[in-house]
């Protein structure tokens, strides 16, 4: 039962994650691979703050607001710079190490002795509330006009532009708002575990891709059951699935190669199977069929 | 209306691939009028449109649009005037998105997007009269994703979506040509409706003579970065345009 919880609540740390990785793969169809900088950024960016005596709200908000700072520059070096956007995320993920080391001086901050967003109740209610007010914005914000523009740049560029709007200003957007939540879920994580490291992005891109694979195999076509959603659902299952690994016998680091295979297994039936048996026709068969977006395929 | 004035246009300049494709090229474009493009593959019909519309550079001259040079302006600032559609249906679209949304979408064009909700329940009547005119019975699938339309449904909304906000002066590059021949003949009946219906100002290019013929105004020849031809198109027949083909054909042979 213990191991549930806990499972749970990284889950729904990883669902905010998630959500922040949807909105750059699937809505906007760029690969950021800026995400495993990101996470230990805003992890270090609360340290910070709350180190110096900021309340733990305000730090965790920081964190997410300095990171949308994350995806100004992955964006930015691809649509001014026009560097291919992964090479754009790699190089904002480089640099983002050596700033990480920066903000506090050190590899590894231990916060055992500060304040944390959880202290004012249980973590994982805390965690649900949190969790289900952002997927709530979200799916709110999609609706908004300038939602759809977000939605409609990454299905057709062509068709933005021909609205009269500048469809660059609404990759930065996505990019920005993805790599917010990304820091806010590290901030969360830091808090949860006690400590933040310079470690602790590794592989979190991969787990979040895992997140939204799963999420993505569960009621395919139901349109009613959203990205964000699927986010949530995704990464919960994933850590109660790695939570019962482990309590096998599975060493927890084994977990990021298993996180892997999810991800080569589910493309592989997408783009190899699916083809070899004829299965679906090739129109729908290909597609997640999921609202508005596209299927990870860059990889 | 449209003035096209000394535009040059070459590609790939300094490379063996060199193509000087206009060197100050001119073109004057009636109001309220649809003026067919025709030429053969290459000439620079796309190029041409491109340019009007922003989404490839000029190298210089000056392209007007109502007493107002826009040669400077960026293409999601000329979108405001200019509809646009292409001869991949998709283009036109969103089509992970549904019609009613497309038609939104279409609707605020050149509107400041902002954190209101864009669908809006009062308008879909206004949807579903525009799509009903349109008798593609599209006024019963407003929910539809519009990837799951045939590409002659796909095209027919790319067009309502183009000319919903009546621009000054709407681009269709060959919007037929990806089309099965009855579909392209719906799409084409339904554009020369629209146009006039409208009125709005069109340059049509198109590959088939016939239709050039039939569903324009005036017929322009494009030639080698000149105009080869241009005449009004109740005054030029099929076998004409085609016994100049031919010539020009010949004449590069020899
Ligand atoms: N971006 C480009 N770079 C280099 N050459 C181009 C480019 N766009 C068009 N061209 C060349 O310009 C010529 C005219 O092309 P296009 O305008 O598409 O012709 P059309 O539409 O009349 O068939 C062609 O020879 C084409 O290869
Ligand atoms: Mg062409």
């Amino acid at each position: 039962m213990k191991l549930i919880i806990t499972s749970l609540e990284q889950g729904l740390i990883f669902a905010i994650l998630g959500m922040g990785v949807i909105l750059t793969f699937k809505v906007l169809g760029e690969s950021d691979l800026s995400v495993e900088g990101t996470f230990p950024f805003g992890a270090f960016i609360f340290a910070k703050f709350v180190s110096m005596g900021f309340n733990p709200i305000a730090s965790t908000a920081l964190a997410f607001c300095l990171g949308t700072l994350a995806g100004l520059m992955t964006s930015t070096l691809f649509i001014k710079l026009k560097i291919k956007p992964i090479l754009a995320g790699i190089l904002t993920m480089t640099m983002l190490y050596s700033i990480n080391l920066r903000i506090n001086g050190k590899a590894n901050v231990p916060l055992f002795n500060y304040d944390s967003v959880f202290d004012s109740g249980s973590t994982l209610i805390i965690l649900i509330v949190l969790v289900i007010a952002i997927k709530l914005i979200i799916d709110l914000f999609l609706k908004t006009e300038t939602g759809y523009l977000l939605v409609a740049t990454g299905d057709n560029e062509t068709l933005v532009r021909s609205l009269g709007v500048n469809s660059n200003k609404y990759k930065v957007m996505g990019f920005m708002l993805a790599n917010g939540l990304i820091a806010l879920s590290g901030a969360l994580m830091s808090q949860y575990q006690g400590f933040a490291d310079i470690t602790m992005g590794t592989g979190v891109m991969v787990v979040g891709l895992a997140s939204i694979i799963i999420g993505d195999t569960i009621k395919k076509n139901a349109s009613w059951f959203k990205n964000t959603s699927r986010a949530i659902v995704g990464a919960t299952i994933y850590k109660i699935m790695g939570g019962i690994a482990i309590d096998l016998g599975l060493a927890p680091t084994d977990l990021k190669a298993i996180s892997a295979f999810i991800v080569i297994a589910f493309i592989a039936y997408n783009n190899v199977a699916l083809d070899l048996f004829g299965k679906a026709s090739k129109k729908e068969g290909r597609e997640l069929n999921v609202k508005g977006t596209k299927p990870i395929k860059e990889f | 209306m449209l003035k096209v004035q000394n535009l040059s246009k070459s590609f790939n300049v300094g490379t063996e691939n060199e193509i000087n494709l206009f060197n100050r090229f001119n073109l004057n474009i009636e109001e309220h009028k649809c003026t067919a493009i025709i030429g053969s593959n290459g000439c620079g019909k796309s190029t041409l449109l491109n340019m009007i519309a922003g989404s490839v550079p000029i190298d210089s001259g000056e392209i007007i649009l109502n007493g107002e040079d826009i040669s400077k302006l960026k293409e999601e600032e000329r979108a405001i005037h200019i509809g646009r559609v292409y001869q991949d249906p998709s283009l036109g679209v969103s089509p992970a998105l549904t019609i009613l949304e497309n038609m939104s979408l279409a609707d605020k064009k050149g509107e400041k997007f902002g954190l209101k909700r864009l669908i809006r329940k009062e308008n879909n009547e206004k949807y579903e009269e525009i799509l009903k005119a349109l008798g593609l019975g599209l006024e019963n699938k407003l929910n539809t994703r519009v990837k799951f339309l045939s590409g002659g449904q796909r095209q027919s909304l790319s067009l309502l979506m183009a000319a919903m906000k009546h621009p000054d002066l709407l681009l269709l590059d060959e919007h037929t040509a990806a089309l099965d021949p009855k579909t392209s003949h719906v799409v084409m009946r339904k554009t020369k409706e629209l146009l006039s219906n409208y009125k709005i100002t069109t340059i049509m290019i198109s590959h088939n003579m016939k239709d050039a013929i039939e569903y324009s105004d005036r017929i322009i020849m494009l030639d080698k970065g000149e105009i080869a031809l241009d005449k009004r198109s109740c005054d030029v027949s099929e076998e004409e345009l085609l016994a100049i083909y031919k010539a020009k054909l010949e004449e590069q042979i020899a």
